[in-house]
């Protein structure tokens, strides 16, 4: 049964694709709701549209999904958040970006508007700028009760936000985090902007996933306008999201490891991670492969010798890497730090939607390259390593299965390497039109939404990262863990700040 | 300890301008002095990195220079986890609204002398994000810069290229 048929909905829209998109009244939007609230479906994604808020479901089983769109009534709607609390901070995005209020919302705080923009409501009726104004953080109570503020700016090389702690001597009682730090407008400048602009927005919209960005983008373009990119392109594109999976997958595991002070794990991983990059550098140009993925296909081919290339930095790896386990499995002082710190409840990840190793390390197998799936994926043979720990170990350890996954899917994928075209044209189709991409990143589905006017230029492009539903999880996962533990328990999640705050 | 900790919030770096330095005896030591220093403790630049909208790109580029293969150190350059111990500041990102307040802060809590290194094209002149309701420029807009190092992002050659230059010109 579709997604859909137990939502009741007036009329679907003409030219939305792959997936539908219906429109509903009240009772259509309670009912998913009812979906979401009851465990039946998962939230992927709302987001406004001034007047209305479209919201992405996906089904149990992972293969199917739904849009639904409510027009806001006087500028509201009825909260999702109220009885889905995964809903809370999108809720909070979309009064601070369109103005359009979530009625009984549980949490009415701003978030990321932190009172310094030149405009209220950059998406909506725009209105005067917000002061800024002191942030009401959550309450925590008891005797002996201390807080840690911790941020914007970091004391490591990261990303700034901010965390503010109660701790009860070593034990973290809350975190709560603040985001929005570097929220740049993405949104606002990819309405209007060419599909070539857009496209390097939405690469630049987190830099350590530019690749999956860049596809995810490409995949909602191309479902929008019906086109397919040739053979050859989809295959370099999954060469390059592997080689991406394989740079961030090492870097984390040596800087988790570090976070625990085992010095040799991050100058060996950091090895690792430099050589996929010097690899990606000679067969695409670019260290982190920027701006090869475009919609209809890739710009460049791989380097003439660049296949050779990354046969040698398979082998290298295969070599290495093993040792590397071995190391980060018997040394009983690193074990100590991961093994039972940060435990995500496998509930919680349901609830939650919670992608990437966050999920799949507490029971939540989603990875969507395997369900819904998307080529060329169904054409390669690659597991995908669950556990249900939901420790740090864990998903330390998820990140191991998933690179020796990634070297097998790089070897399928040369092997394989149809010949051909790089690119397919796209132009405009004459009609509005609107398309949903979902990509696997390395910490877990990005999901760009796009809506191109007639002449193919975008009208409206909401992209979400993983990290929306995976930061909150965080702050549970820390509850009663001691203070130092928390770089251990925040690297191992690896949350996005840019790619959240947009 | 609590008054401590508050007071360091209200005041400024303790670490003072430096006295006029005596010009008989300058002229005496100089030599001897710079040859002694430049040879048993090389010359050093401690760095603090401050994202200031990144998208992250440069911090990972940024990140490699600590790796075996650009292995930082060993010019005696190295990032450090507070303003308060740094002479260099780089930034990073299109300065966000969001950010302009934090960024001011911690250069303000440098010790002089300081200098800014705006890294990758997005903090030449806010990139692709220039322009938007939430984007207060490039950091020239926000601070004196001293050193532009270009790139989307930067790769840890320019990275160290434009470090190195920096070096030579502080000596």
């Amino acid at each position: 049964m579709a997604l859909l048929d137990t939502i009741a909905h007036r009329e679907t829209a003409k030219q939305h694709r792959p997936w539908p998109r219906a429109i509903v009244t009240e009772e259509g939007w309670r009912q998913a709701i009812d979906l979401l609230a009851s465990g039946r479906c998962t939230l992927l994604g709302l987001w406004g549209d001034a007047p209305a808020v479209h919201m992405a479901l996906l089904a149990e089983t992972f293969d199917d999904i739904a849009v639904v769109s409510y027009t806001c009534k006087g500028g509201k709607y009825p909260s999702v958040a109220a009885r889905h609390p995964p809903a809370i901070r999108l809720e909070r995005a979309i009064r601070d970006l369109f103005g359009l209020e979530a009625t009984d919302a549980p949490d009415t705080r701003g978030w990321l508007d932190l009172g310094f923009w030149s405009v209220r409501h950059p998406l909506g009726k725009r209105g005067n700028a917000r002061k800024a104004a002191p942030y009401a953080f959550l309450p925590a109570e008891g005797e002996g009760l201390h807080q840690i503020p911790v941020g914007p700016v970091h004391a490591g090389i990261i990303e700034p936000g901010h965390f503010r702690f109660t701790a009860n001597g070593e034990h973290v009682v809350r975190l709560e985090q603040r985001l929005g730090y570097v929220h740049k407008g993405i949104e606002s400048l990819m309405a209007f902007a060419s599909l070539g602009q857009a496209a390097k927005l939405a690469a630049r919209t987190c830099g350590d996933s530019t690749v999956a960005y860049a596809l995810a983008f490409a995949q909602a373009v191309e479902a929008a306008l019906q086109i397919n990119p040739p053979k050859r392109a989809v295959h370099l594109r999954a060469l390059m999201a592997e080689l991406e999976r394989l740079a961030n997958h090492f870097g984390d595991i040596g800087a988790i490891c570090n976070d625990a002070s085992f010095a040799m794990m991050h100058a060996q991983c950091g090895i690792l991670r430099e050589r996929c990059l010097r690899a990606a550098d000679f067969c695409f140009g670019h260290r982190l492969m920027m701006d090869v993925i475009v919609p209809g296909g890739v710009l460049d081919d791989i380097a003439p010798k660049g296949a050779a290339r990354l046969k040698d930095l398979l082998a290298e790896l295969r070599g290495i890497f093993p040792q590397l386990i071995e190391l980060y499995d018997n040394t009983a002082s690193l074990q100590d730090r991961t093994v039972t710190t940060g435990i995500l409840r496998a509930e919680l990840a349901r609830q939650y939607g919670a992608g990437g190793y966050v999920g799949r390390a507490s029971g939540r197998g989603f990875d969507a390259r395997r369900a819904p799936g998307y080529a060329p994926y169904r054409d390669l043979r690659f597991e995908v390593p669950v556990l249900d720990a939901g420790d740090v170990n864990a998903r330390v350890w998820i990140r191991i299965r998933e690179v020796e996954q990634s070297l097998s899917l790089i070897e399928q994928i040369l092997h394989s390497l149809p010949a051909g075209a790089l690119k397919t044209a796209v132009k405009g189709n004459g009609e509005i039109c609107e398309g949903i991409g979902l990509a696997e990143a390395f910490r877990g589905e990005v999901m760009a939404w796009v809506r191109l006017d007639d002449d193919g230029g975008v009208a409206r492009c909401h992209l979400r990262d993983a990290s929306w539903f995976q930061w909150p999880l965080l702050e549970a996962a820390i509850e009663g863990n001691i203070v130092a533990d928390f770089p251990l328990c925040n690297k191992s999640f690896n949350c996005s700040y840019s790619g959240h705050d947009l | 300890m609590r008054k401590t900790l508050l007071e360091s919030f209200t005041h400024g770096p303790l670490t003072e301008p430096p006295p006029k330095p005596d010009k008989a005896g300058l002229a005496e030591l100089a030599k001897a002095v710079d040859r002694a220093a430049r040879a048993r403790l090389g010359r050093s630049l401690s760095i603090r990195e401050v994202d200031a909208g990144s998208c992250n790109g440069c911090e990972l580029e940024i990140h490699a220079l600590s790796n075996a293969f650009y292995d930082l150190e060993r010019f005696g350059l190295r990032f450090v986890a507070s303003p308060r111990h740094a002479d260099v500041l780089m930034v990073t990102g299109p300065v966000t609204k969001n950010m302009r307040e934090a960024l001011l802060r911690t250069y303000n809590a440098t010790p002089d002398p300081k200098w800014v290194i705006a890294v990758g094209a997005c903090a030449v002149d806010g990139g692709i994000f220039a322009g938007s309701y939430a984007v207060e420029g490039g950091v020239k807009d926000v601070l004196p810069v001293d050193l532009t190092i270009r790139g989307c992002p930067p790769n840890p050659k320019a990275l160290l290229a434009g470090l190195l230059a920096l070096l030579e010109k502080t000596a």
